[in-house]
């Protein structure tokens, strides 16, 4: 019911006498807190949308990038493992990006590929290159929610973040390491994720991540996840250096190093085909 | 030997960036050991084997062509056929916008399903590796690839060819019937040729693919008759030396019609592999289609599951020159997603004709950040006289570990 036909019926009533005018005050303020109250909720609604938004529209536009990672896995006890990798990404219009990751470590996974298309709804497609066997599989892509390479990050964590995989719900303003940051909920669109909920940290003035804590199919409070050290690209991108993350039910953590960031090299659809999958390196 | 040596040290020696030349490769030691006393006298309950495959990487100038080199060698403690070497690779390729170029020696895989493997037919098989068929040796060719919108179109000129390598007389797990492979026949010249279509739309990709030249699989002949191994099974085995007439692998020239599709929808994969052969007696059509669903992250708990079921037919019966001509597989695959990459595999392949099974169970796990060590048993299981292919070597089930290093 709207705010207008709210008070048009209200206003229907005739004003009999002093009593009839007090109840139709109380009616109005009673209509008027309620509208207020429900549009506070769309409004909330609608500015986590916006945030996520604008975040995105800030990050558009760079086309296509590639990078180097390295993973350093630490358990309980101190003990660490790591793995190496280089990532290449794709732009697509009106679609999600292109992804292809290429293991360079352990070595016994050297040369092992990911391609993976992902759309704005419905699975992403994806295929697995086996370089003994000169093979490559299309898989599944539903299987998101488990550890990535035996890290604290899941497929579904790197994965490209699609606006539209996401609902958003803004909860309030925080100063996060002296920083004003948007604090905003966000549920996976996808049944088959692993978290029931993210809780997101967006600083204000930049829109990038700065933090965010993910919540696992019980709504517990299972990883952390702290983006560092963030550079500026070609005036524009922002990018962190470190992605730290940390699973407070186990005890267990990965950094996520990433280096040699590089914009704008060319790349095409066609760097992200079966055949260029063939050839990584 | 000798020419690996060289060939590091000359490469070692080409002044190039770092980024665009890798040096890398793996050395493997395994073991065996055989449960039963074999079928034939005096054969070896244990045996070692080493391995060596190193690979040589690099990107030429403009970074559009490349040059890999892959030799590889192999001894065996005991059996000679065993021991030998090959070049898996010797490969230069150059990619532009809408086509690719290759050329050497290569290897090339065709297809989509698991416990068979029908489509492939480019690269010869070198059994001696592995009873699974998977490990091959390189094929010499001229491949280009033509990538359009409607998919791409392989076009291949296959030149040499090459026999298949099979278990020596002292070999375990050994050929069940005695032939000699000196005297193989081989019919057609140098020349073969193949192409493929391959797409992907929407969840499908799907290829067809057509193959003219010497068949990589050999039938077993007589003088000019080929023989029904069936009839030539005997147990107990009888030595070589007795052996009368004798049989050689003959390799005739096919007509090979393939067609590979996979529908990937909601975690299901549904595998299908089809062929039609002409030139290996009368023609004949071979299937196998199966289902792949995983289980991710079971109860949170990391662990992967998948499950596996195909069914492969081949119109031949009893005159199938392969174990699968009415077999049912069944496998799971747990993954542990842990740090070390454990996984264990099991699967089964039961025939229905013969009520005979072969199990197989596998199991690997990174050690340290360099090596893996991988276990394996296979098991032949009530196997009858009637299934030609397990029945000689029914009693050689074996357990085999190998540590792998990578470098």
């Amino acid at each position: 019911m709207s705010l207008n036909t709210a008070l048009l019926s209200v206003a229907g009533h005739p004003v009999e006498n002093g009593r009839c005018l007090s109840r139709g005050v109380i009616s109005v303020a009673l209509v008027i807190a309620m509208a207020l109250a429900a549009s506070t909720w769309a409004f909330a609604d609608q500015r986590g949308d916006e945030i996520a938004r604008e975040a995105d529209r800030r990050d558009a536009g760079w086309n296509d990038m590639i990078a180097e990672l390295e993973m350093v896995l630490r358990n309980r006890q101190g003990e660490e493992s790591t793995r190496a990798l280089r990532s290449r990404l794709l732009e697509v219009d009106a679609d999600g990006d292109k992804l292809m990751i290429i293991f360079d470590r352990p070595r016994d996974v050297r040369g092992t590929a990911f391609l993976t298309y992902t759309h704005r709804s419905g699975p992403d497609d994806q295929w697995l290159f086996l370089p003994a066997l000169k093979r490559v599989k299309r898989i599944s892509s539903n299987n998101k929610s488990g550890p990535f390479m035996g890290s604290e990050f899941a497929y579904e964590d790197l994965a490209s973040q699609e606006i539209e995989k996401y609902t958003y719900e803004y909860r309030r303003d925080e100063i996060l390491d002296g920083r004003p940051t948007f604090v905003v909920e966000r549920v996976p669109v996808d049944s088959s994720s692993g978290y029931t909920k993210h809780v997101a940290w967006y600083d204000q003035e930049e829109y990038r991540l700065a933090k965010i804590e993910f919540y696992d199919r019980k709504d517990e409070l299972l990883k952390t996840l702290i983006y560092r050290s963030y550079q500026q690209y070609l005036e524009q991108y922002w990018r962190p250096d470190e992605m730290y993350m940390e699973n407070h039910q186990t005890g267990k953590s990965t950094v996520l190093r990433w280096s040699e960031y590089e914009f704008q090299t060319g790349l095409t659809a066609r760097d992200f085909d079966q055949n260029s999958l063939r050839r990584v390196r | 030997m000798v020419t690996i040596v060289l060939t590091v040290v000359a490469w070692g020696l080409c002044e190039n960036p770092a980024h665009g030349q890798q040096i890398t490769g793996q050395v493997s030691m395994e073991g065996r050991l055989f449960t039963q006393d074999a079928l034939r006298d005096n054969l070896y309950p244990a045996n070692v084997s080493i391995a060596i495959e190193p690979e040589f990487y690099q990107e030429l100038n403009d970074g559009r062509q490349s040059l890999t080199v892959v030799p590889f060698f192999r001894w065996d403690e005991h059996d000679s056929e065993r021991t030998h070497w090959d070049v898996r690779e010797l490969d230069w390729e150059y990619f532009a916008r809408d086509w690719e170029l290759r050329a050497g020696v290569r290897k090339v895989f065709w297809g989509v399903t698991e416990s068979n493997h029908l489509v492939d037919v480019i690269n010869q098989t070198d059994l001696v590796e592995d009873l699974d068929t998977e490990a091959k040796l390189g094929q010499p060719m001229v491949n280009l690839a033509i990538i359009q919108p409607w998919g791409t179109l392989d076009l291949y000129a296959l030149i040499g060819f090459r026999q298949r390598r099979f278990f020596g007389a002292d070999g375990r797990p050994g050929i069940p019937f005695p032939f000699n492979s000196d005297g193989a026949k081989i019919d057609g010249g140098k020349f073969g040729w193949a192409m493929r279509w391959a797409h992907t739309a929407g969840p499908m990709d799907i290829g067809v693919s057509q193959f003219h030249g010497t068949a990589r699989d050999p039938r077993f002949f007589i003088g000019d008759q080929p023989i029904v191994i069936a009839d030539f099974i005997r147990s107990p085995f009888p030595s070589i030396d007795t052996q009368d007439p004798v049989i050689v692998p003959g390799y005739e020239v096919i007509d090979q019609l393939g067609v590979d599709a996979q529908l990937t929808m909601n975690g299901w994969l549904l595998k299908f592999e089809g062929i039609n052969r002409w030139g290996q007696g009368s023609r004949f059509a071979a299937m196998t289609g199966g289902l792949e669903y995983t289980l991710g992250n079971l109860r949170s708990s990391g662990l992967d599951l998948g499950l596996l079921v195909e069914y492969s037919y081949d119109d031949r019966g009893i005159e199938a020159l392969t174990p699968l001509e009415d077999d049912v597989f069944l496998g799971g695959r747990l993954a542990f997603n842990d740090v070390q990459t454990t996984e264990v595999l099991a699967g089964t392949v039961l025939d229905r004709t013969s009520k005979a099974s072969f199990l197989l169970v596998e199991a690997s796990r990174r050690l340290g950040e360099r090596s893996t060590l991988d276990v394996r048993i296979r098991s032949f299981v009530g196997v009858p006289p009637d299934d030609v292919f397990l029945y000689g070597i029914r009693n050689d089930d074996y357990l085999q570990a190998s540590w792998t290093l990578y470098f």
